[in-house]
């Protein structure tokens, strides 16, 4: 991990959590925004690899658990968005070794690690029993959620996947 | 499990080697590891609140100047109302103009009244709670399940925890933690959230639970301790309050009563709140502080004047 890889993941981190919370709320769906950090993960895990992904997904989840407004318990969104960096670390390893993810794959990947990580998110809530919410609603909050990160997927991944690919040209 | 180990072996017998950048077992378990011992912290005891300032400090002006920075943007939603919102909005308030004729046709009397109860209640006891005003500078997504907001006053305005938010229309939620420059809020309409609540017309106490859901069906419920008294329909609702102020100043309007039901479960008498405060398009918000309280701004006085 160098220094400028380090940096750079922080920055995006820090730039999508910020922006989740400050300015995408006032095109909230139900209150629900993008998960730009959990695109930033499957970005980095796309490009760099499990290993990498997973480390970006904690990290990420680390900062929207703790950053204000969080209430929920610390540890949530890191354990949903660790797991979303494995999903989509495995992605890669799948594919041909060599070429890049096509488009296709890439959305499906986004579409499959947003309901992963927001289903795991919602059923650690209900084993802590931290907020209980009904199932309807939790469905409705994991499909909504989705649709949105499959909407902003095309304009934000591209941008992520670029930025990683050339901090550091493939080997 | 197999998923999680790289190294396998493959038909001939002999060890795979990992693909480049796979995930190593140690890396997997450490992480996995990490998030149990944050969830076992955070829920035993307020051993990560210190993390949770710093990185509140941190992140804290970040969302205030984005939130400042981004305002002509995040305004945009309101400029398009359609003809039909716009046609029920006039009716609305044609009919809310009518009714404020009407009482200001029979204000003196009220007022005289008022006047009475108003010199009443100070002799009694003067509350004296000054405002803080603050601006609402990030929402908490609905996809954390948890209605939190973060304000932009902190702790050099003079805000603490357990401190009561309001804005012009009534009871928005209270300071859950301060950091230098901002404050969360924990609205009342979380599920979690719980505040004594008391039926002005009756006199009547009760709970009032917040019900996670912010948008336009989103109702509080007000849990009454007397089970024989039914509150009207249009009856308000303002918090009881607790001693000292904390976390609730007393006499703010919370809602007005919607519908009443009760509970066959467990022989409750419930009635639906609708809030006064409209969650999903919260800007300016005040908090309640003690008279002459220091703060870095101009403070509203119990008075009503600047300080």
């Amino acid at each position: 991990m160098t220094p400028a890889r380090l940096a750079l993941t922080a920055a995006l981190i820090s730039l999508a959590v910020v922006l989740q919370a400050s300015v995408f709320d006032a095109f909230a769906w139900h209150g629900i925004v993008p998960d730009l950090a959990l695109l930033v993960v499957v970005g980095a895990a796309l490009v760099r690899g499990g290993e990498f992904g997973m480390v970006t997904g904690f990290a990420a989840g680390l900062v929207l658990d703790l950053a204000p407004p969080a209430d929920h318990l610390a540890g949530r969104w890191a354990l949903a968005l660790l797991v979303v960096g494995y999903v989509a670390g495995r992605v890669r390893q799948d594919a041909r070794p060599g070429t890049a993810p096509t488009a296709t794959t890439v959305m499906a990947t986004v579409a499959a690690c947003s309901f992963v990580g927001s289903s795991i998110y919602a059923l650690t809530g209900i084993v802590l029993r931290d907020p209980a919410v009904g199932v309807g609603e939790l469905l409705q909050v994991i499909a909504i959620s989705m649709v949105w990160d499959v909407l902003l997927a095309p304009l934000v991944l591209p941008a992520v996947m670029a930025a990683f690919r050339r901090l550091e040209p493939a080997r | 499990m197999v998923l999680l180990i790289p190294e396998r072996l493959n038909r001939r017998g002999r060890l795979e080697h990992p693909e480049p950048g796979a995930p190593k077992r140690p890396t997997i378990v450490a992480l996995l590891l990490a998030c149990a011992v944050l969830l076992v912290l955070d829920q035993t005891g307020p051993a990560l609140t210190p993390v949770r300032r710093l990185l509140g400090e941190v992140y804290g002006p970040l969302e205030s100047a984005t939130s400042t920075v981004a305002r002509p943007v995040t305004s945009v939603p309101e400029w398009f109302h359609t003809q039909g919102a716009l046609r029920e909005r006039i009716g609305g308030l044609e009919s809310d103009n009518a009714a404020l004729r009407q009482r200001v046709a029979s204000a003196g009397f009220d007022r005289n009244k008022l006047a009475e109860y108003e010199g009443l209640t100070a002799a009694a006891q003067d509350i004296g709670y000054a405002v803080v005003p603050a601006r609402v500078v990030a929402y908490g997504a609905s996809q954390s399940f948890s209605r939190t907001v973060t304000i932009d006053a902190g702790s050099t305005a003079g805000i603490e925890p357990d401190m009561t938010v309001l804005n012009a229309s009534g009871l928005v939620g209270r300071v859950l933690r301060v950091t230098r420059s901002t404050a969360t809020v924990l609205l009342i309409a979380d599920a979690d959230s719980v505040v004594g609540g008391r039926v002005g017309d009756s006199m009547e106490v009760g709970f009032v639970h917040g019900a996670g859901v912010l948008g336009g069906s989103g109702r509080l419920d007000l849990e009454l301790l007397d089970q024989s008294v039914v509150p009207a329909k249009g009856d308000t609702v303002v918090t009881w309050g607790s001693s000292k102020g904390a976390p609730y100043v007393a006499g703010v309007p919370i809602g007005v009563v919607d519908s009443v039901y009760s509970s066959v479960r467990d022989s409750t008498q419930h009635a639906r709140i609708t809030p006064m405060v409209d969650f999903t398009s919260l800007d300016v918000v005040g908090v309640a502080v003690p008279s002459g309280t220091k703060s870095d701004r101009a403070v509203i006085d119990a008075d009503g004047e600047l300080k």
